[in-house]
């Protein structure tokens, strides 16, 4: 028998970005009741950055984390509440405060090579109780056996499962499916391995699918794809894709189809698309979140968004480096003045 | 000259690149470089510079004839809380670059005059010691209500115990904002980059500015003190102008000035890339010179 892959869905956290993190507690519960009605497990709420995101750099939440946290848990009757953490960003202290508003799940991201600023993290985790999540972003910037031995300090250190993160969505196929299988062979006997997809080469499901394939028994996806850059594999295509291939995920289809139609796209303002900036992203390999903050600088400094991602990418900055778009698009700025 | 004799104990990337430093100076004579792993590379290299060197640790320091008047402890937090009141007991000051903060923070622009007479400080983070003088230069002129530092560094720049710490980075330095930048909130994010060949450190920092804020004076106090911590690190530099930006509504209704740095290290010990190695250990011997002034 086919095993059950697990969906995380993100709508709430990766969302954010989309968002520029302006969730209302009313638009909170009412993902979180039609995602717990579907059937989905575990469901991500935080800031687009992670606990303790909310800030210039990244922008101010509308609302508490830790608020919206609390009124996701009061929603759900059967689903998880999941936070994300990025070390260098939010502490252990934003992690406790999530737990005590009721999360049970911790998602602790680090850059692909980065994986041993986590373990602070990690055994704070599993000292209060939760399940543990490590998040490698950008897992197209090194190879699959220097990735696999990324994920081994994660699990070493107290990590349950480790996702293969597409945050450029910059993974053709193979590329994703050999990441995921050098995870599963290291880590694979003592760790489940999961798979996050973006669509901004629109290949987060058919990536999803194939990490399923190829042994990940968890896959995150955002309703109506609501995300960074072109957004997410979208869950409602994830589930019916899933259920078209015999894959259970325990999700009811159509349960997940009116999440997104009925709940998630009434209140967004533009549906994430594969425009030049974000196919820009995927081709470059930079991280997702940059678009909306590269859109902004380039209307503020007169440069052209693309050029700022391209030239971002070029420099090879990572996730939590949103400061370096407004200093690309400076630089650009200066580049035109004196050429002109 | 009335000069001051100094020790170093912990001989790893902090203490031997301050030992290049310290070796430079004028006014401090480097009394011995202590350890406690005899194959230590700091320690081999302290003696090749004829520095005496001891893997004997703080023991062995404290049972010399002549003590040195000051310490400059580079080990970890933990190490610092456990020899601090062994310094003090023999009257030795220590200047503190763990993040232990025994003692209260000093940033060499912003407030080191005030705290001469302190038997301990501490030197922050180096990505405090790279932004609280912009936080400071900002507040110098307008209430800032809030105020947020990114640092980025090359990954290689950052050794096991920052990595199995970063907490301790991230909150310290939010404090340090508060108390030495002047700032009434503080907030402070570290990125780690790996890019090969290694990115030169980074600075961002935001603060929170009244809307009408006198622009020109706060960029001219920016200015103004990029020259002061400039004249200990040479490679303190402004990537732009500060940029003002008006009050937005995402921003809670604050106005804002971003100002962009670069570190660039001296390359004494780690190449110029390790700016952040730089600028701790610059603005501790800049300390440490400072106290010979007073002490003269």
């Amino acid at each position: 028998m086919t095993q059950k892959i697990r969906i995380t869905d993100s709508t709430l956290r990766d969302g954010s970005h989309a968002m520029a993190h302006r969730f209302t507690e009313e638009q909170v519960r009412g993902v979180v009741h039609a995602l717990d009605h579907a059937g989905v497990e575990v469901i991500e709420v935080s800031h687009g950055d992670g606990l303790g995101g909310s800030s210039f750099n990244y922008g101010f939440s509308l609302e508490d984390d830790v608020k919206l946290v609390a009124a996701a848990v009061d929603e759900a009757t059967n689903a998880r509440i999941a936070v994300l953490l990025l070390p260098g960003l939010g502490t252990v202290e934003d992690l406790r405060q999530a737990r005590d508003a009721g999360a049970s799940v911790a998602r602790i991201a680090t850059h692909c090579t980065e994986a041993d600023v986590s373990l602070q993290h990690f055994a704070a985790a599993r000292d209060l109780g939760m399940e543990t999540v490590g998040f490698l972003m950008l897992s197209h910037r090194i190879g699959p056996a220097e990735l696999a031995a990324q994920a081994r300090i994660m699990v070493d250190g107290g990590a349950q499962c480790v996702y293969v993160v597409d945050s450029a969505g910059a993974l053709v196929l193979g590329e994703a499916q050999a990441r995921v299988s050098a995870l599963v062979a290291e880590i694979g006997h003592e760790a489940q391995v999961g798979f996050h997809g973006h669509q901004n080469l629109s290949l987060g499901v058919a990536n999803s699918v194939l990490a399923t394939q190829n042994g990940a028994l968890q896959i995150d996806g955002a309703l109506c794809a609501l995300g960074a850059g072109a957004g997410n594999s979208p869950t409602e295509v994830l589930v019916a894709t899933f259920d078209r291939l015999g894959i259970p995920t325990g999700v009811d289809v159509q349960g997940a189809l009116a999440a997104a139609d009925d709940v998630v796209k009434p209140f967004l303002h533009r549906l994430p698309f594969a425009d030049r900036g974000a196919i820009t992203q995927g081709y470059a390999g930079v991280y997702s979140s940059f678009l909306l903050h590269a859109e902004r600088a380039a209307e503020r400094y007169e440069v052209p968004a693309h050029e700022i991602l391209q030239r971002v990418g070029e420099a090879g900055y990572v996730g939590g480096q949103e400061d370096m778009i407004i200093d690309v698009a400076l630089q650009l700025r200066a580049e035109r003045e004196r050429a002109a | 000259m009335s000069g001051l004799s100094a020790a170093i104990v912990g001989p790893g990337n902090i203490g031997t690149d301050l030992l290049v430093k310290l070796l430079r100076s004028e006014v401090i004579e480097v009394h011995s470089m202590v350890g406690v792993d005899p194959a230590s590379d700091g320690l081999a290299r302290a003696r090749a510079l004829g520095v005496p060197a001891s893997a004997g640790g703080v023991d062995w320091l404290l049972d010399q004839d002549t003590l040195p008047d000051l310490v400059f402890e580079a080990t970890s937090a933990k190490a610092h809380a456990a020899n601090a009141p062994r310094y003090a007991a023999a009257g030795i000051k220590a200047i503190d670059l763990t993040p232990a903060a025994v003692g209260p923070f000093v940033c060499p622009p912003v407030n080191l005059d005030s705290l001469s007479d302190v038997p301990n400080l501490n030197m922050i983070t180096c990505g405090g010691q790279a932004t609280i003088p912009i936080v400071s230069a900002v507040s110098r002129v307008v209430p800032v209500s809030y105020a947020e530092i990114v640092a980025s560094i090359a990954s290689r720049s950052a050794g096991p115990g920052t990595r199995a710490n970063i907490d301790e980075f991230t909150q310290t330095t939010a404090r340090a904002i508060e108390q030495v930048g002047g700032a009434a909130k503080g907030k402070a994010v570290i990125i780690l980059n790996p890019v090969s060949p290694p990115m030169i450190m980074r600075d961002t920092v935001f603060c929170a500015i009244p809307a009408d804020a006198d622009t020109t004076a706060v960029a001219e106090s920016i200015h103004a003190m990029i020259g002061e911590v400039a004249a200990y690190v040479p490679g303190y530099t402004l990537r732009a102008e500060p940029q003002f930006d008006a009050p937005r509504d995402i921003w809670n209704g604050m106005a804002r000035v971003a100002v962009f740095l670069e570190v660039r290290g001296n390359g004494d010990y780690l190449p110029p890339w390790a700016g952040n190695l730089d600028i701790m250990t610059a603005a501790a011997a800049r300390v440490g010179e400072q106290l010979v002034k007073v002490h003269a």
